[in-house]
């Protein structure tokens, strides 16, 4: 037997799915929810239908689009020659926020992972090599998570999907973050954030 | 004892909400253990890269209801060579899998544990291809499991060996063969080394040919001791090639 009406019960279950929300949090929402206007419970269920019915994935780089392209595929002042790759389109809002890539992006929408046999297969891999031998690109930033699972793909795409072409290939450098302590790097950013040491300029 | 210390290897990891993950250990003291990391994928967190998939660790944990609650790590050994290699670091994979199938939550085993480190230190230094079949060996000695492969398993012959038929547990001669996989005379006698123990010997002197045969009877192996498929082998062998 539910402690709540179905309905209720419903939302609650739904809201549960949805990534770090916990059942208590979900609890909190549906109840809140309960309580707000009609017209304002409305214009959420409409702006998730909207979602979902007016954006896909662009068909050239497979970030969020309205249309066949998105917005960055589409902008004119944007160098075509430069691609970024990265795993996920958050990842080019975060990019973009630094306000330093004025080139264009590929998301693999994924990253390799042989421990949830998650192979090159099932990433926009295959569209990436199309992409370098179709378009005049001249460097590909590889731009996947600094973790072993971002490094990894990394890794296979320059050594055993980039090297037939003549294109510069380049990754994120890892470093130290901004405003933290040296004392608790782990040992591997330190090493790296060494070997990628730069003069004073 | 709330608060306890171990040393162990990262099996693997699963996202847990917004920025912590679940860290799948194989520890000395406790077997298999399950614990939060918490924070642990924000780029300033305190455990860094410390908490991969093969990454050898000393650990402090807090022991919750469900979940324990990794407090502190640091890496005991660096194991560059697995990260900095695609080849290494696959095969690496198919041993963390396995380890994850067969042991339990909460039952040490000092000969596992010493059995994965041991391999994964191999791994790392010589990326030596034998390493899998050597360990899946090992593994099935273990677990009270171990290939014929010096007779046949239907009549008993001890020539003409030519396939390994892996769900009947050993070789089979030409004029039984029926299904299984058909391996080099050179691929039989080190798996019959590798069977007696001598590992050292084979990881030295097999060919790479040789090498490449075992280790794809060795995911076979140990996918029929574990009743499933690997999703790493499927992955490492059929796309890394
Ligand atoms: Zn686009
Ligand atoms: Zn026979």
């Amino acid at each position: 037997m539910s402690a709540y009406a179905r309905p209720v019960e419903v939302l609650i279950d739904e809201l549960g799915r949805l990534p770090g929300i916990g059942p208590k949090s979900a609890q909190r929402i549906a109840f809140h929810l309960l309580k707000v206007d009609t017209v304002d419970a409305r214009r959420l269920a409409d702006a998730i239908v909207a979602m979902k019915e007016n954006v896909t994935f662009c068909e050239r780089c497979y970030n969020v689009a309205e249309g066949a392209n998105c917005a960055i595929c589409t902008d004119p002042a944007r160098d075509q020659s430069i691609l970024c790759v990265v795993e996920e389109p958050k990842d080019i809002a975060a990019l973009e926020k630094t306000g330093v890539f004025k080139g264009v992006y590929h998301v693999l929408l994924g990253v390799m992972n042989p421990l949830e046999g998650i192979g090159p297969e099932n990433l926009k891999i295959r569209e990436l090599a199309l992409r370098v031998a179709a378009e005049d690109i001249t460097e590909v930033i590889l731009c996947t998570n600094p973790n072993l699972e971002g490094e990894m793909t990394a890794a296979f795409i320059a050594s055993k999907v980039l090297a037939p072409f003549e294109v510069k290939v380049s990754r994120l450098a890892s470093g130290l973050p901004v405003g933290g302590d040296l004392e608790y790097a782990d040992e591997l950013t330190l090493g790296r954030a060494l070997e990628g040491r730069h003069g004073f300029s | 004892m709330p608060l306890y210390r171990d040393e162990g290897v990262v099996l693997r990891t699963y996202k847990l909400g917004e920025a912590d993950r679940i860290i799948v250990l194989y520890t000395r003291g406790r077997g298999k253990v399950r614990a939060v990391a918490k924070g642990v994928r924000r780029t300033r967190s305190k455990f860094g890269s410390r908490l991969e998939p093969g990454s050898m660790v000393s650990l402090q944990l807090y022991e919750g209801r469900n979940l324990d609650i990794v407090t502190q790590a640091e890496r005991t050994e660096p194991l560059a060579g697995l990260r900095a290699d695609l080849d290494r670091y696959g095969r690496a994979t198919i041993m963390l899998e396995a380890i994850d199938h067969v042991s339990t939550e909460g039952e040490a085993n000092p000969a596992l544990y010493k059995l994965l480190t041991g391999a994964l230190r191999e791994l790392d230094g010589s990326g030596n291809a034998l390493v899998v079949p050597a360990f899946v060996t090992r593994l099935l000695a273990l677990e009270g499991v171990q290939p014929q492969v010096d007779e046949c398993v239907a009549c008993g012959a001890a020539e003409g060996l030519v396939v390994l038929a892996v769900h009947e547990g050993g070789m089979l001669c030409r004029s039984c063969r029926r299904g299984g996989v058909a391996i080099s005379d050179e691929a039989r006698l080190a798996l019959s080394a590798l069977v007696a123990g001598r590992v050292r010997q084979v990881l030295e002197s097999t060919s790479a040919q040789a090498g490449q045969e075992l280790e794809l009877v060795a995911a076979r192996m140990i996918e029929q001791h574990i009743e499933r498929r690997l999703q790493s082998s499927a992955v490492i062998y059929e796309q890394l090639g």
